[in-house]
Formats: C-alpha cells, sequence, structure tokens
C-alpha cells in the first residue's frame, strides 16, 4: 500500500539525454535476465572443429523439451592490417549466428558461405541473429601464450582489458534475411528484449575460451593448461559501438518506453516499502560494496567519461557517509528517504547508480516487470485521425513542455542532421553548415519537427479533426503519429534536442547499452565507445546454480 | 528471401527518396510488408509506381467524397486520406475513385481501415475484387494479373457485420453443442453458486 502517494519521476525530468546517458545496468538489464530465463536448459558444445590455429566451424546450443538454439561460429585468419572494429570492416576474427533449431549440414555450408560475410551475406527466416567479433589481440596472444607454457595468464592485463573478443555489431529481427520477430515473438523464452543477441553473446564469450584452451593445447600439447574457471568468469564480451544505436530508440518510442516505464515503476514500488526489512536492506548493501571493485576498474580515456567515473566516485563516499551516520535505519518508508535524500545530494550518475542498487533486494518486484519490456509496436502506429486539433494542442503542451520552449531559429539549435552512410548504410551524425547531405536527413529531428508541428497547431482551427489537419500539412505526419504515442506512453520520447550543437551522441548509445546490462562504458569518441559484457557471469555449466548477483562478482 | 523488416524499410526509404513524406514514407513501409505478408504483389506494384511519379510528383488529394475523381489519382494519397478519415465516411456506404494508377497499392490501406472500423471492406476493379477481414486477411478474387497500371474506377464498400449462415444452420449447430452440458439435478441446483440467497437485497 502506497500510503506516500509517491509518483512516478516525470518524464520531463528523466527523459533528458544527460540524464539517459548516466544510467547504469540493473536486475532488468537484458543480460541478467536472460541467465535467469535460460539458467535451467541445457547447454552442449555440439561441435567444435577449430584447426591448429583454431580456426574452423564450432556450434554451441541451448535446449530444453523440443526447443532448440544453435550458435554457429566460423573462425578465420585475419591480416592485422584487415582488423578493424568500424562498421566498414570486411573481415573479422570470427562471425556468428543464432540458428532456430540444430542446424543441418546442409545449414552449415550455407551459413559458412554467407555468416563470414555478415552485411553483403544473405541468411535466412531460420537464423536469429547475426554477429562478428574482433580479438584483443594483446589479450588473446597473451592469454595463448601462457596457458600453452602451462601458466595461467596475468590477471592484471586481463582485467585492464577484461575480455578476448569484442564484438562490433549483433543484428537482429529480419536484417540481412533472418527471421522477422513476428515468427518467435509468441515464445514464452523470449519476452524479454533482446533476449536472442544476448544469447549470441553469451555463447560467443564461451567460444572465446575454448578457442584459447584449443590453440594453447595444440602448441604445447605437453605443457599446455586450460584457462582457469576464476579468470574466465572474469572475462566477458566486448563490444564496439557506434551511432547504429541511437537512432534505434528514437525509432521505437514504445518499446523506449516500456524500458523506462519499468525502471520507474520498479523505483516507486520499491520507494513505496513501508518497512525495509533487514535482509533486502543487506542486500542493498552488500551489492553496494562489491560493485565497487568494477567501479574502481572502470578505465578509460575519455575525459567526459573520467568526470562521469570520478562524479560517481566522490558521490559514493557521500552516500556511503550518509547510510552510516545520517540514514534513519529502521524508519518506515525507508527507501524514499534514501531516494529524496540521494535526490538532492547526488549527481545523476551516482542518483541512478543508486536507483539500479535499489532494485537489487527485490525479486517480487522485477520479475513480473521484465516480460513487459518487449512492444507490439504496430497496435500503435496508426494515427487516430478522427481526433480534434485540439486534442493533439493539449498533447502537445503536456508533453513536450521543454522541447516546444527551444528557439530552432538559432544556429546552434539546427546544428547536426542524422542521415545514413552509403558504404554500409548505417547511421551518421554531421554538422549541418560543414558537411554535404543535409537534405537527405533522416526523421531523427523529434524536437524540432514536434515544435514546427506545434507551431502549426497553434494556428489550425481548433475544431478540424486530424485527418483534415494532416490533408495540409503531411510533412508532419511523422510527429503527428509519435504525438499521439506520447499521449498513451509519457517515457516515449527523448525529451532533449537530438540535433543541437550541444548534443552528445554516446548518451543515447549508453541508455541503450545500460539496459543491455553493459558496464565499463569507454567512450573513444563522442560517437562511439567500448563496453564490456557478461563480466563476472557464470560459465555456461555453472549456470544452474548461479546467483543474479554475478554482475558483481568481479574481482579486479 | 527478404524478411517483412526489409521491405518494410526498403519500401520507406524508397518512398521518401521518390519525393514522400517521411510521415506518408512509414505509412508505405508498413502497407508494402501487409501485402505480401498477404501474398499480394506489394513490391512489384510499388516498385513500378515510383518508377513511373519520380519526375512528376503526383497530386494530393483533398478532402475523400462519394466520388473522388481527377485526371490521375495516387493510390497512396487516396489510401492514406481514406486512412485517416475512414470513420467519417462509413456513414457514405461505398465509395467511388475514378482514374487510379496502381489500384494494388490501395488495398492495404483500406486493409487497415477495416480494422480501426471493425467491418469487413470490399473493393473491386475491373473484374478484380478483394474483401478486406479486419486486417487480419485478404480474400481476393479473379486477380489474373500482378500488375494493373491504372483503372477507370475503384469501388469500396463497406459491409455490415452480418452472419455468413442462415439462423436455421446456426440453430441446428447450437443444439448439437447443446449435447456437451449436463442436466442441474434439483440437489446441484441448491448447492450452486448464489444458492440459498435472495437478491432482492
Amino acid at each position: 500500500m502506497n500510503n506516500l502517494n509517491i509518483k512516478l519521476r516525470d518524464p520531463n525530468e528523466i527523459m533528458k539525454l544527460s540524464r539517459l546517458g548516466s544510467f547504469h545496468q540493473s536486475k532488468l538489464s537484458f543480460l541478467r535476465s536472460f541467465i535467469r530465463e535460460f539458467k535451467d536448459w541445457n547447454y552442449k558444445r555440439n561441435s567444435f572443429n577449430l584447426d591448429k590455429n583454431g580456426y574452423g566451424t564450432a556450434v554451441y546450443s541451448f535446449s530444453k523439451n523440443e526447443r532448440n538454439y544453435s550458435l554457429v561460429c566460423f573462425a578465420q585468419h585475419i591480416n592485422p592490417d584487415e582488423r578493424s572494429d568500424r562498421v566498414i570492416a570486411t573481415k573479422w576474427d570470427a562471425a556468428f549466428v543464432l540458428h532456430d533449431g540444430v542446424p543441418t549440414n546442409e545449414d552449415i555450408i550455407r551459413l559458412k558461405n554467407n555468416v563470414p560475410k555478415q552485411e553483403v551475406g544473405r541468411v535466412s527466416y531460420k537464423e536469429l541473429t547475426l554477429s562478428r567479433a574482433n580479438k584483443s589481440v594483446r589479450a588473446f596472444d597473451h592469454v595463448v601464450e601462457s596457458l600453452s607454457i602451462g601458466k595461467q595468464p596475468d590477471r592484471k592485463l586481463l582485467n585492464k582489458v577484461g575480455y578476448l573478443y569484442r564484438t562490433t555489431a549483433v543484428y537482429g529481427s529480419g536484417k540481412f534475411g533472418l527471421a522477422d520477430r513476428f515468427r518467435i515473438k509468441d515464445r514464452k523464452e523470449i519476452y524479454g528484449p533482446f533476449r536472442l543477441e544476448m544469447m549470441l553473446v553469451y555463447l560467443v564469450r564461451q567460444f572465446t575460451f575454448d578457442q584459447v584452451n584449443h590453440i594453447a593445447k595444440y602448441k604445447n600439447p605437453d605443457k599446455a593448461v586450460e584457462l582457469d574457471a576464476d579468470i574466465a568468469r572474469n572475462l566477458g564480451i566486448g563490444n564496439s559501438t557506434g551511432l547504429g544505436m541511437a537512432p534505434f530508440i528514437v525509432n521505437h518510442p514504445t518499446l523506449l518506453h516500456n524500458w523506462i516505464y519499468c525502471r520507474e515503476k520498479a523505483l516507486k514500488e520499491i520507494r513505496s516499502i513501508e518497512q525495509v526489512n533487514i535482509k533486502d536492506l543487506n542486500i542493498f548493501k552488500d551489492c553496494l560494496i562489491k560493485s565497487k571493485s568494477s567501479i574502481n576498474s572502470w578505465s578509460t580515456d575519455s575525459h567526459y567519461q573520467n568526470n562521469k567515473i570520478n562524479s560517481l566516485k566522490s558521490d559514493l563516499i557521500k552516500f556511503d557517509k550518509y547510510l552510516e551516520k545520517e540514514c534513519p535505519i529502521g524508519e518506515k518508508y525507508l527507501w524514499n528517504i534514501v531516494y529524496i535524500w540521494s535526490s538532492k545530494n547526488l549527481k545523476d550518475e551516482c542518483l541512478e547508480y543508486i536507483v539500479s542498487m535499489l532494485m537489487e533486494p527485490y525479486d517480487n518486484i522485477i520479475e513480473p516487470l521484465i516480460d513487459n519490456m518487449s512492444s507490439e509496436e504496430d497496435e500503435f502506429f496508426t494515427i487516430p485521425a478522427h481526433k480534434k486539433v485540439s486534442d493533439l494542442k493539449v498533447i502537445l503542451e503536456n508533453n513536450y513542455k521543454s522541447i516546444i520552449r527551444i528557439d530552432f531559429n538559432k544556429k546552434d539549435s539546427n546544428f547536426n542532421f542524422w542521415f545514413i552512410s552509403k558504404n554500409k548504410e548505417e547511421p551518421r551524425v554531421a554538422g549541418r553548415y560543414e558537411e554535404r547531405g543535409a537534405e537527405l536527413e533522416q526523421p531523427l529531428a523529434i524536437a524540432r519537427d514536434i515544435k514546427k508541428l506545434y507551431e502549426k497547431i497553434i494556428k489550425a482551427k481548433q475544431t478540424s479533426v486530424i485527418a483534415e489537419f494532416l490533408l495540409s500539412n503531411d510533412d508532419l505526419r511523422h510527429v503527428v503519429r509519435r504525438a499521439f504515442i506520447i499521449d498513451q506512453f509519457p517515457y516515449s520520447e527523448i525529451q532533449d534536442n537530438t540535433i543541437g550543437a550541444s548534443l552528445v551522441p554516446i548518451d543515447m548509445l549508453r541508455l541503450k547499452l545500460s539496459f543491455f546490462g553493459a558496464v565499463k562504458f569507454d567512450p573513444r569518441s563522442d560517437k562511439w565507445l567500448r563496453i564490456n559484457m557478461y563480466q563476472g557471469a557464470p560459465l555456461p555449466h555453472e549456470m544452474k546454480s548461479s546467483n543474479d548477483t554475478w554482475v558483481y562478482n568481479t574481482f579486479n | 528471401m527478404q524478411s517483412l523488416s526489409e521491405i518494410d524499410t526498403t519500401s520507406k526509404r524508397a518512398s521518401k527518396a521518390a519525393g514522400f513524406s517521411w510521415g506518408i514514407a512509414e505509412e508505405i513501409g508498413k502497407a508494402i510488408r501487409n501485402l505480401e505478408l498477404f501474398g499480394l504483389s506489394g513490391i512489384i506494384n510499388l516498385n513500378l509506381y515510383l518508377k513511373k511519379i519520380k519526375k512528376t510528383h503526383p497530386n494530393k488529394i483533398n478532402k475523400i467524397e462519394k466520388e473522388n475523381k481527377n485526371e490521375e489519382l495516387c493510390p497512396i494519397y487516396c489510401g492514406i486520406a481514406f486512412l485517416d478519415q475512414c470513420k467519417q465516411l462509413e456513414v457514405l456506404s461505398s465509395i467511388k475513385f475514378y482514374n487510379v494508377n496502381f489500384p494494388m497499392l490501395i488495398v492495404p490501406f483500406v486493409s487497415k481501415a477495416s480494422e480501426v472500423l471493425g467491418k469487413k471492406i470490399l473493393i473491386k476493379f475491373n473484374k478484380t475484387s478483394f474483401l478486406m477481414n479486419f486486417n487480419k486477411s485478404i480474400l481476393s478474387k479473379n486477380v489474373d494479373k500482378q500488375v494493373i497500371a491504372s483503372v477507370n474506377e475503384i469501388s469500396i464498400e463497406f459491409l455490415e457485420n452480418t452472419n455468413s449462415f442462415s439462423e436455421k444452420e446456426w440453430k441446428e449447430l447450437y443444439k448439437l453443442s447443446e449435447e456437451t452440458f449436463v442436466e442441474e439435478t434439483e440437489s446441484l441446483k441448491s448447492k450452486g453458486a448464489g444458492a440459498g440467497l435472495t437478491d432482492n437485497d
């Protein structure tokens, strides 16, 4: 019972890019919900046909009852000058595809001819996700070398890198011929978003361990040892990610809402707990303490990120003092008191960190939310064109308060434009006044177009229906649609100008990656970053007995 | 084989490139995806139509009336305007469009309108007809050509929700279904839910 009548946080506050770019992994994250869902599935390495250099084909699977998902891996030699994490690369150390079921020999041959080619290959409706990865050469070579002479690798070096391979794209939902979502969306085990992408990445991680063990054994059959399980567990899988992710959160408004809404609903329910029991308080404290080893080993050359990390570290010291000395343990609605103190005394980076931590003790609150984090987007696509112009005016004024105040006559407000690059069909952002191509701008300048819509709407006949308004304003149809969506889904829109001069695109990436469950955000510029996934996660044979707080198990 | 997602994205981008606004292009993407999902020739018709209008963009349609005439009508603008106005148009029972290019392209928008209204809608042009079933399926008759470049007349009829069977046939089937019921004894009636209470309280 919520006697305090705690409300969901205001979208105008939460949906600012600076706030979204301060989100951290949590119990809601897709990596963690994947492991919870699949922990009782049967894991198997079905085949492992690699040569002495670790090149060849391997198949891994998860199965339960009649269902089977198989990761097919293709590892190949590439020259150092061919290795690039950028999307323009055409060759990778390894390529992967998640196949629906058990692949036949014909399937393997077909996939072998296509999967290593990635975007220029074709896969079929029998495949679910597609990816590729490059070695972190310094980590990979060091591990192989050490194992082959009977030694475990240097933990310090591995802690610094955090993984043996970096994926550079993970595709799903119909790309390059992959299965459309509608074919599989009713499977209960994949109700959570990106679950099959998470499965692919998890199995790739295991492939990287098996590959180093295999090469080391061939190199020195008498002396080689296997990678220690503690070291392996502490390694994740890296990912280099660019702007491809940024438009995703703009193009999927109801999905974005569902992610944020679940986070906000969880926080509201937690703040509404009248009596916090000591066991739950201790889980919170324990996760907070353990999580600090990950914060302390979070290393980046990015000035932007270092400022955020330093702010997080100093605020965590402040929070610890508060928890130890001022926090009224035993008081009713303790978490609400903690949250209110945090919101007044901590910066966004640490405030959102505490929000993630508050979720840790509450399986009962989090678990029911997971299934609500997908979206049937097509259901909300059709514009309710029978509604009145006055209805739309109210929606705009209620839901885009700060956006309709932006002055788009200023040059800085129109500074950037988003476009799709011709060579790899990937989204990019560029300076409108410096680069060519602004006439081919993508419809991602939502704030500007909403403002345009508002200016037209306030001058239009208020009793007209939207259908009539659209007859002469079809250039604004895309934002009319969005406005009717936000009316039902208040967290569906970024409440910032995504083409303004102060835009930091990696904030958009970080939002999405935090929901994935990524850690160690390492921006390499304001347009791309590296992250780590599954660091500390149980190895496949440990999944059944694993604890959901594995994310805090890193030993660095 | 192209996925429906690829069909949607490529149709949307191509339509924008051919001069439609982004909002209209989004509608076209979904429409072509649906046509292909229902086994109708979406890509072929869109491709040919976009080629046709590349140099001269078609005129937009104004408010839809019972009879809509122009030198040439764009199936996309007509289809989207029909979808947007379908709740107002329903009272007209039937609507006609004259001189429409690539009429197949109007079909998915009318199909969507069938879902919005919760009514079946019948489209006819030449000898071909399409029955829209709430955007769940489209039944077609006499579709002997994948592409029709233009038609003189399209008629659209809103169908009332009526049964496809007689009252007699229904009663016969219902009677048979009753054979799965159990006759209640007096004893069961006295113990059933709500038994023993007066509802006049």
